[in-house]
């Protein structure tokens, strides 16, 4: 088994060079780092000691706070007067409140309000993602405004009460009646009027010459079909808030992923101005896409508003599987044609998942066979059916996550048909560039990934035959595929710079951290694109008055706040330059011709000619230089360039001949992701990226009856995820090549570790079986 | 959850004394209760702690063992002689929950905890024979991957979940209850019973009867036992199907057996016929597949668990497989 750690060891590395990968300590290089191609002209002081920020392993700023127990969640603001709120939700998928029974309650100790779709102040509809820029909700859903009943587990009305016990047993002694409408609960029944659909405005339909008829004359060919379950949301953090309403503020201690689109979409709720709002959320324990805008904030906040208290609201984990939606099912056909030599010549993947009707979510499962592979012809299509359930929404690597099982667990089957390595075919149909935009890939090196992970793995090339052996009861065999998840990059970030007299700065981004790093990544970046020492940086994040409207969604928050720190950092300059003393060299020099390195500016076509930063700060009136901007334009990824990352993940299976019993035992992922701007933060992404992933494949799913739409696992003990004992050695490495058109040369890292492993253990689970495994989760009934 | 009081009892008696009703009810580490509590389904507004009693494992003067019921899992699983002696009940509490809960878990407790059935749990949204009798049963038709295929009935398919209750079964334990009229000694193969159509009625103590220890038999020489959990990850869930085996063999030939399985059935399912069948054959892979045969010649199964009936012949197999290797 492999142990390289890859922060085991430090070296200098080559941004230009292409060819990484030679041993592992080469994937390990996490040196002191210029800053990435493109980005720089003239080559700055070397940056050393203190002054190296990029790729030094910094440990999370945050890190001792939360161990010490000092870091305050959402749910852990006091106020005085503060009250608890507890939620009763509904048993029944679709129909009419008749009646409410709220007269015990509001007997029942401790109870101050009970407040129900009767007595809610009137509000707007919430904007849900996509229906404005700055949608933050996950369904515009009407919240508590009449008796109608959408899904089985809509809040049906709110008690609050001095204590969180009070609140908790007022809202059992609420009774509610219903008139039961008929409801679609039932996949199958959606399916039935499914409608091809479209996601972050686009269609979801692909067509690229005639792939069913490709399909037929192909010389070999391979149709199959997926099934995928719903998942929850299950952060360490249930959600809370905690809210105030005072001097006309409506002040929200938040777990948001993106307070400033959090703050606009509950101020229109509200009919407020967004200024109105003042949302925070310093800490979040974990987000996946599940911390946006659910029903518990407006309910809080109206509760507040008509109990004239303020309110702490924090979700039981039923509540958060009864009220924030996740990972829609799916259904996918996968079905590839190929000449002999392996080279497509169809690749189809289509098939149906389901949403609201009161969203615009449809899971994206089609998106790496739009940009993994080339093919000659194309057909990619999604139908969305709508049903009666809780609003799906985003959940780690949407599309992805599924979309790379599926499509990676065809590739191996058409590996196997063809009598090809698995790696080998995938090589054959790497695309020179974008197979469905034709733009030029801004920096891809998967293939070196392939061949790295298959070194430290120890993969063992196949040729249509199974490798799995047998070790007593054991079936073992090894199974490999790719990662893959795009670049991207939203508008709306901004980051102010305010240089301080004593040498240091203070970085303002309204960015979110759910714990995976931003303000060590932040410093960091601001460290080598200022110039001033990582540990002088100090980084203000999570509150929507600060400047930006971030959201840290699709691994793409560290590209914005990077763009946002390049765009205030040339601004910064400009505020230098005019500070500049007429005695010096550097006076009367353009910003374009400035830099900032090793604590001082400094002439670009002359680096020796220098002024040390807390001079020019002395200088200024206020004493301290500020500057503020927004990130460029988002041209890189949306017109220019095909940004994409990749990887390439292998794990090692074994089965049970008894008991079908499955378990991992190694698992080695190297991923091409850009620059690794922090290979401890990086590390932790893909591993519990990875994680995740071995949930999805072996364990998770929720259980959503069908005959009334309700989930019948709506907690840990139900809802399965790894425990340590499932989760293996998991080795990591990455190609640490510069994208030279992303922000920092970083391409993003939250969300590529989902996609990969549950193809992998799929076809790892065939090597060493033989049996085919194509419904998620692949649980020991199949294979026994 | 309601508001209730909480006290301490110093003594069984005493114990026995606060107990005045059906409002009333026995506390051990509360790792159960307190859940059923949260979830509305027990509602009890007078707890009184017994965790204070019956701590200690003695040794009896006919060679066995007496295990006070408010004994920590943990310390039972850890106890030499019972390693030793009755490792498959070691290995049972450790195959159980998690170590924190098993440190906090009490014996009694463990007997008595209830099942894990989702449609149970969910007070508010789902019918349930077990809490409401008479009102119908949501897990047949619905999710029931854990539920059973031995003793169910139509009105009940829940199993009982307790790991160690399977190999107390195999040991011939016996449970040593107090109550207002007296003592009372109860092998826990009867302990518990079938639901029926009387679900909510599910082991034979009375109201405010106080488990107070476990019996273990002298154990027997040569009798090799073990116990092979079977689950949806590799730690902290409940059986899908668990094997409690053991097997003596002298001369060639098997002259005792036992057999008890978890996760299929309401109870600690002793199968004894599949035992009888055993006994006076050769300890081989056909007497094994023969005896698993009859241990679930009964079964009926749901959507979701067709499954078990096949798994949990495997296991008896491998597991006695197991044992007669050993013996070899
Ligand atoms: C997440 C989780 C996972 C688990 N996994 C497993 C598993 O894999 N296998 C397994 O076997 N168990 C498992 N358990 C269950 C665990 O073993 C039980 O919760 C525990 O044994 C109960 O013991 P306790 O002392 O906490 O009982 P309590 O919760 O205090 O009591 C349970 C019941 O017993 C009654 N009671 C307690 N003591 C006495 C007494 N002396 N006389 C009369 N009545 C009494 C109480 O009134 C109550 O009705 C799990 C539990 C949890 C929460
Ligand atoms: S199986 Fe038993 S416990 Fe579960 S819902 Fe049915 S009656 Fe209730």
């Amino acid at each position: 088994m492999t142990n390289i750690k890859p922060n085991s060891s430090s070296h200098k590395s080559d941004p230009n060079r292409r060819q990484v990968l030679a041993g592992s300590a080469a994937v390990a290089a996490i040196g002191a780092f210029g800053l990435p191609v493109g980005a720089q002209t003239t080559a700055a002081p070397a940056a050393s000691g203190a002054f190296a920020s990029l790729g030094v392993p910094h440990i999370r700023r945050d890190g001792a706070e939360k161990a010490r127990g000092g870091a305050k969640f959402a749910a852990e603001y006091s106020y005085p007067g503060m009250v608890y709120g507890a939620l009763v939700y509904s048993t029944i998928a679709r129909g009419t409140i008749t009646s409410l029974e709220t007269a015990e309650a509001e007997a029942a100790p401790g109870v101050v309000l009970v407040m129900t779709h009767e007595n809610a102040p009137r509000l707007e509809r919430p904007e849900p993602f996509y229906s404005s820029p700055t949608g933050m909700a996950g369904s515009s859903t009407p919240v508590m405004q009449d008796a109608e009943v959408l899904w089985n587990g809509q809040p049906v009305a709110v008690v609050l009460a001095s204590t969180q016990e009070e609140a908790d047993h007022a809202a059992t002694l609420i009774n509610v009646a219903y008139e039961e409408a008929e409801a679609v609960t039932s996949f199958d029944v959606a399916a039935e009027s499914a409608q091809t659909s479209f996601y972050a405005g686009r269609d979801l339909l692909i067509e690229e010459g005639d792939a069913e008829t490709a399909l037929a004359d192909a010389e070999v060919s391979i149709d199959l079909s997926f099934n995928t379950p719903a998942h929850n949301h299950n952060q360490i953090e249930p959600h809370a808030v905690t809210v105030l309403w005072q001097d006309g503020i409506l002040r929200m201690h938040d777990c948001s992923q993106g307070v400033d689109l959090s703050a606009i979409t509950i101020a229109k709720v509200f009919g407020i101005s967004p200024a109105e709002v003042h949302l925070s959320a310093e800490y979040v324990g974990g987000g996946f896409g599940g911390k946006t805008v659910w029903q518990y904030h407006i309910l809080a906040a109206a509760a507040s508003q008509l109990a004239d208290r303020p309110v702490r609201m924090s979700l039981t984990r039923e509540g958060v599987f009864r009220i924030c939606g996740a990972r829609a099912p799916t259904r996918q056909r996968v079905a590839l044609g190929s000449d002999r030599e392996g080279r497509l010549t169809s690749l189809i993947h289509t098939g149906t998942t389901m949403k609201i009707e009161n969203n615009s979510m449809t899971e994206p499962f089609f998106e790496q066979s739009e940009h993994m592979y080339r093919a000659d012809n194309m057909h990619l299509e999604i139908r969305a059916g709508t049903m009666d359930m809780l609003a799906n929404t985003f959940m780690r690597a949407p599309g992805a996550a599924t979309g790379t099982f599926t499509l990676e667990v065809a590739l191996d089957e058409l590996a196997e048909r063809l009598a090809i390595d698995p790696i080998e075919l995938r090589v054959r149909n790497e695309p020179e560039v974008n197979p469905t935009t034709g733009r030029a890939h801004s920096q891809r090196a998967l293939v070196d990934a392939y061949r790295e992970g298959a070194r430290r793995f120890g993969w063992i090339p196949r040729s249509g035959q199974r490798q799995g052996y047998r070790e007593g009861e054991w079936q073992v065999g090894t199974g490999m595929a790719a990662a893959y998840y795009p670049y991207k990059r939203f508008p709306g970030g901004a980051a102010r710079i305010t240089l301080n007299g004593e040498g240091g700065a203070l970085i303002e981004t309204a960015a979110a951290d759910m714990g995976m790093g931003t303000t060590t990544a932040t410093a960091a970046v601001a460290s080598e694109r200022l110039g001033i020492p990582y540990d002088a940086i100090e980084v203000r994040h999570g509150d929507n008055t600060l400047p930006g409207a971030l959201i840290a969604a699709a691994s793409q928050q560290t590209a914005a706040i990077g763009a946002s720190l390049t765009a205030a950092h040339e601004v910064l300059l400009a505020e230098l330059a005019s500070l500049v003393p007429a005695t010096s060299p550097l006076h009367g020099l353009p910003a374009a011709e400035l830099g900032t390195a090793e604590g001082a500016l400094y002439s670009l076509a002359d680096p020796q000619q220098q002024i040390p930063l807390v001079d020019l700060v002395a200088l200024s009136e206020s004493g301290t230089v500020s500057a503020e901007a927004q990130g460029g334009p988002i041209s890189e990824w949306t017109q220019d360039w095909s940004m994409h990352s990749t990887g390439a993940v292998f794990t090692e299976v074994r089965v049970n001949s008894v008991t079908g019993e499955i378990r991992v035992p190694r698992i080695t992922a190297i991923y091409d992701c850009g620059k690794i701007l922090n290979s401890k933060l990086a590390e932790s992404q893909f591993r519990g990226g990875i994680i995740m992933a071995l949930g999805m494949t072996l364990m998770e799913g929720a259980s959503f009856d069908e005959r009334n739409g309700r989930v019948m696992n709506p907690s840990f003990g139900s809802y399965y995820m790894p425990t340590h004992l499932d989760v293996p050695h998991i080795d990591v490495g990455w190609t640490d090549i510069p994208d030279p058109q992303a922000p920092t040369g970083a391409r993003g890292i939250g969300e590529i570790g989902m996609s990969g492993p549950a193809a992998a253990i799929a076809n790892a689970i065939y090597d060493a079986t033989g049996k085919r495994a194509r419904d998620l989760p692949i649980r020991l009934d199949a294979l026994m | 959850m309601n508001p209730l009081t909480y006290e301490k009892a110093t003594s069984s008696a005493d114990a026995l004394e606060r107990h005045d009703g059906d409002a009333a009810k026995f506390l051990g580490a509360g790792t159960n209760l307190v859940d059923l509590m949260r979830e509305g389904i027990a509602t009890p507004t007078r707890l009184i702690d017994v965790t204070g009693l019956a701590q200690g494992i003695e040794e009896q003067s006919d060679g066995g063992l007496r295990i006070g019921a408010g004994v920590s899992n943990t310390a039972v699983a850890d106890d030499t002689t019972i390693r030793a002696e009755y490792p498959a009940l070691s290995r049972a509490i450790l195959a159980g929950a998690s170590a924190q809960i098993r440190n906090m878990a009490t014996v009694g407790g463990n007997i008595l905890q209830r099942t894990r059935c989702s449609y149970f749990y969910d007070v508010a949204g789902s019918r349930c024979n077990k809490r409401t009798p008479g009102e119908g049963c949501d897990a047949i038709g619905g999710f029931n991957r854990a539920h059973g295929i031995l003793g169910v009935s139509d009105s009940c398919i829940a199993t009982h979940p307790s790991d160690m209750s399977v190999a107390l079964s195999l040991y011939d334990a016996v449970i040593n209850v107090e109550g207002d009229q007296g003592t009372r000694s109860i092998p826990i193969n009867d302990f518990y019973v079938l639901p029926g159509d009387t679900p909510d009625i599910e082991n034979q103590l009375n109201p405010g009867e106080l488990i107070v220890s476990v019996d273990l038999p002298a154990p027997s020489a040569n009798r090799r036992a073990t116990y092979r959990k079977v689950r949806d990850r590799a730690s902290y869930a409940f059986a899908l199907v668990s094997v409690a085996g053991s097997l003596i063999i002298e001369d060639g030939l098997v002259v005792d057996a036992g057999i008890s399985l978890g996760g299929v059935a309401p109870k600690p399912w002793r199968a004894t016929e599949a035992e009888a069948a055993i006994v006076g054959s050769p300890p081989i892979e056909e007497t094994f597949r023969n005896a698993a045969q009859i241990a679930l010649a009964d079964a009926t199964t749901q959507p979701g668990n067709v499954f078990k009936t096949e798994l949990a012949q495997r296991v008896i197999v491998a597991v006695l497989q197991d044992l007669a290797g050993d013996a070899q």
